[in-house]
């Protein structure tokens, strides 16, 4: 009679299919279920590991939900005031060109209180890698109404929806940026489906190998949701986004080496 | 000793570099110096002054109220700083352009007219030049070597082909300085 | 070995932080201060020791890339005057908050608003208070030649690093744009070893650093916040540095920082020809500031006049010194008007000998 395969036989390392990188820590995300942070945090993670870059590498959280992003990322990192990022992240590349620097920051950091810092750092060419998280809304303190809210969009502060005469009008930070001369590579990707994350999980590589080219800034942006801002389920959240976030923020790629696409 | 001087024209007619070479000779002589200009609005093109002090001691207050020696370069300067040299204190001006002549009685005073010699040297540029060489004419607190090495020091090293000229409007200006009237000092 | 220049104060900054082994400046201009930037720039310290330079968009931008800079256990200045230095605020209490090194200059000009460009002490209270939220203090060192505006480059420094807290180096526009004598240390290197909690990227095996002043659990805040002040009390314990002129004999004193400080050495002279005894206490830091120095010398004189460019700033901190045991008054110009020495010494005699 041959023997009981027990639960050790299987979880061998020649048996394993998948495995949960090491850049990630243990300790448990607070986001909410659905959100697309979670996955960006392990795909940026995930390339860490693959590009065996984690003691090279250093990161600068936003204020906004991903404020303690430095706690689920084993790798050095640094937290700014809010939307100060880039100005961080500008004095880290260029007192240690040889390091792997990126910010990790929501619309709100990015396009509102931080616009001037992003499109300086961009414009200067600055050598270090942007990942901007854009779900239209002000996740963390309470669903307030983003320099990204869509028009008619309703957030705690445009209640009744974005008027665009009295509020303004959404800004494509993403597009904005293409513009300038000092962007190497500029995209637009999202999370919500398997097909999706993978497409995500190669910009951001990109993203990170630029910093050898020495050419100027990558930016990854990721059109994400906010089930709980925008007060819907995780699945709702997601089918809202495909079919009012994507006609408005397109996903693909506006600049790719230097050159913008299409 | 301290000398306490204020240098005051138009911006343009070197006043500051005037004070500035001024304090290197005080350097090259082991003094202590302080060089304090008038900034702001009034650089942009209007009237320009700077305080120099020379001195054997430590320097306490570097902006003062009155001065041993008042070096007049333009109308406005003259109706704003005649009245500030120190009883029995001196005031040399440039003749040209002015209006009202100095006319206290408790100063000495001397006249170079530095502008008109300038423009006879066809070299407007060293205006200054021929202004400081009267006044160490009268006043001789630096040695013309230690004028010298001053300038060395505060002209950047291309334009050291320079120096022969400025130096020949220094002593241009120890030549052609009059006395106004003088007090007894 | 030594080198004598003859510089402008705010010249003196940038040469001085240079031969100091700074690693950066990041600064935006304002005037009176933009020497420092253009100093600095026209040096190519790129090429002499590898410093980088960068003109920021903003103020506000270029604190933030000093913050990002110290979290890598670097050596960075930057600089501004009044109103750059208000917007600074921000990232200067991100900075102390987070416990990093740095050197702040501010060359102060008359306020408040867009004020004048003319020289002030009106900033005494945001220097030496905090400036920004939450309770913090900077190290504060006031020059008051252009030799010191060398020196305190290098002090400011060491002090940032020995208590991982920001110093400022305040001065005004008079100092900035003056010129005097000064020697200049020999050029030092630049450090090629770092803190152990720089962001230089992670060591295999050891933990990761993390730069943050962020802390959402209140126990641990409060203990944090008792950390900071526990340090503040060692800087008042071991960091205040003063200068006397004319103290021992003194029936009275005038107390003044930087340019006032200049200007009050020859008001003791006028006054003492006059033939009344006055003397002069210099605070050289601002924070920690010389309370016990002031205490002793109110139980020996018979008035005390605080002479600042401001409305009365720094005179408040000397009536807490003094405990009411003598006669405390301010006499001050503001708006960029520096006072003269001969108006202090009738101020001193109208408000503390006669009045």
């Amino acid at each position: 009679m041959a023997e009981q395969i027990t639960n050790k036989d299987i979880a061998r390392e020649e048996n394993l299919v998948f495995k949960r990188t090491g850049v990630l820590t243990d300790k448990v995300m607070h986001y909410c279920p659905g959100c697309g942070h979670g996955t960006v945090h392990r795909l940026i993670a995930e390339v860490i590991e693959e590009m065996n870059i984690q003691s090279d590498c250093i990161g600068v959280t936003p204020v906004g939900c991903s404020v303690l992003m430095y706690n689920y990322l084993d790798v050095d990192m640094q937290e700014a005031a809010h939307g100060r990022a880039p100005a961080l992240a500008t004095a880290i590349k260029r007192l240690q060109p040889d390091k792997f620097v990126f910010t990790y920051q929501g619309d709100g950091d990015l396009a509102a209180i931080g616009t001037a810092e992003t499109i300086h750092a961009a414009n200067r060419g600055e050598n270090f890698t942007i990942f901007f998280i854009n779900n239209g809304i002000y996740g963390m303190t309470g669903g307030q109404m983003a320099p990204t809210t869509l028009p008619e969009m309703k957030s705690s502060t445009s209640p009744y929806g974005r008027d665009v005469k009295m509020m303004g009008n959404p800004l494509k930070m993403t597009e904005l940026v293409a513009q300038l001369p000092g962007t190497y590579y500029v995209t637009r990707q999202a999370v919500h489906t398997p097909r999706d994350v993978r497409k995500a999980k190669k910009a951001i590589r990109k993203a990170f190998e630029n910093q050898k080219l020495e050419k100027g800034l990558s930016l990854v942006e990721i059109v994400s949701n906010c089930n709980s801002g925008w007060k819907m389920t995780p699945v709702q959240a997601n089918e809202w986004m495909v079919e009012n976030m994507f006609p408005f923020y397109p996903l693909g790629d506006l600049k790719v080496d230097g050159e913008m696409a299409k | 000793m301290t000398e306490e001087i204020i240098i005051a024209g138009f911006g343009g007619q070197g006043v500051l570099s005037m004070g500035k070479i001024l304090a290197y000779s005080g350097i090259m002589q082991d003094q202590e110096v302080s060089w304090m200009p008038s900034y702001g609005p009034e650089m942009r093109g209007g009237t320009a002054n700077v305080t120099v002090i020379l001195s054997d001691e430590r320097i306490s207050s570097p902006i003062l109220n009155t001065f041993d020696t008042a070096i007049i370069l333009n109308q406005q300067s003259m109706d704003k700083f005649e009245k500030s040299v120190k009883p029995g204190g001196m005031l040399i001006y440039d003749g040209n352009g002015i209006i009202r002549h100095p006319e206290r009685k408790d100063i000495s005073i001397f006249r170079i007219d530095a502008a008109e010699e300038a423009a006879k040297m066809e070299n407007t540029k060293v205006f200054n030049m021929i202004v400081l060489g009267g006044y160490l004419k009268v006043k001789p607190i630096v040695k013309l070597e230690n004028v010298i090495k001053g300038l060395k020091e505060s002209l950047p090293e291309r334009h050291h082909a320079l120096l022969p000229m400025n130096e020949k409007a220094i002593k241009r200006g120890l030549e052609i300085v009059q006395k106004v009237h003088e007090v007894n000092r | 070995m030594k080198e004598l220049k003859l510089l402008k104060g705010n010249e003196a900054i940038s040469e001085a932080a240079i031969r100091a082994g700074a690693d950066a400046y990041f600064g935006y201009p304002i005037t009176p201060q933009s020497e420092i930037l253009e100093y600095l720039m026209a040096e190519k310290p790129h090429e002499r020791t590898g410093m980088v330079v960068l003109q920021a968009e903003s103020e506000v931008a270029a604190i933030n890339m000093v913050y990002g800079g110290a979290a890598c256990g670097r050596k960075i200045l930057t600089s501004s005057s009044s109103p750059g230095i208000s917007l600074k605020q921000e990232g200067l209490s991100y900075i102390a908050g987070s416990e990093l090194p740095c050197l702040v200059v501010n060359v102060v000009r008359g306020g408040p608003g867009l004020g004048t460009i003319q020289p002030s002490q009106s900033d005494y209270f945001q220097a030496t208070k905090g400036g920004g939220h939450g309770d913090y203090r900077l190290i504060v060192l006031a020059p008051s030649s252009v030799q010191e505006m060398a020196d305190f480059v290098k002090l400011g420094f060491d002090l940032a690093f020995k208590y991982r807290n920001p110093a400022m180096i305040l001065t005004d526009g008079a100092i900035g744009q003056m010129m005097e004598k000064v020697w200049l240390e020999e050029q030092q290197p630049r450090m090629t070893e770092f803190p152990e909690w720089a962001t230089t990227g992670k060591k295999p095996g050891k933990e990761r650093r993390i730069v943050t002043s962020l802390d959402l659990d209140s126990a641990m805040q409060e203990k944090f916040n008792r950390k900071l002040q526990e340090k503040y009390r060692k800087m008042e314990e071991n960091e205040v540095r003063f200068e006397e002129i004319d103290c021992e004999d003194a029936e009275y004193l005038l107390v003044a920082y930087g340019t006032s400080a200049r200007i009050c050495q020859k008001s003791v002279k006028i006054a003492r020809e006059k033939g009344i005894k006055v003397g002069l206490l210099r605070p050289i830091t601002l924070f920690p500031f010389p309370k016990n120095k002031i205490k002793e010398m109110a139980g020996k004189v018979k008035g005390i006049l605080s002479v600042e460019m401001s409305a009365g700033q720094m005179v408040e901190d000397i009536r807490i010194s003094v405990e009411g045991k003598v006669k405390v008054d301010h006499f001050g110009r503001m708006g960029g008007i520096i006072h003269s020495s001969e108006e202090i010494v009738t101020a001193l005699e109208q408000k503390i000998i006669g009045g």
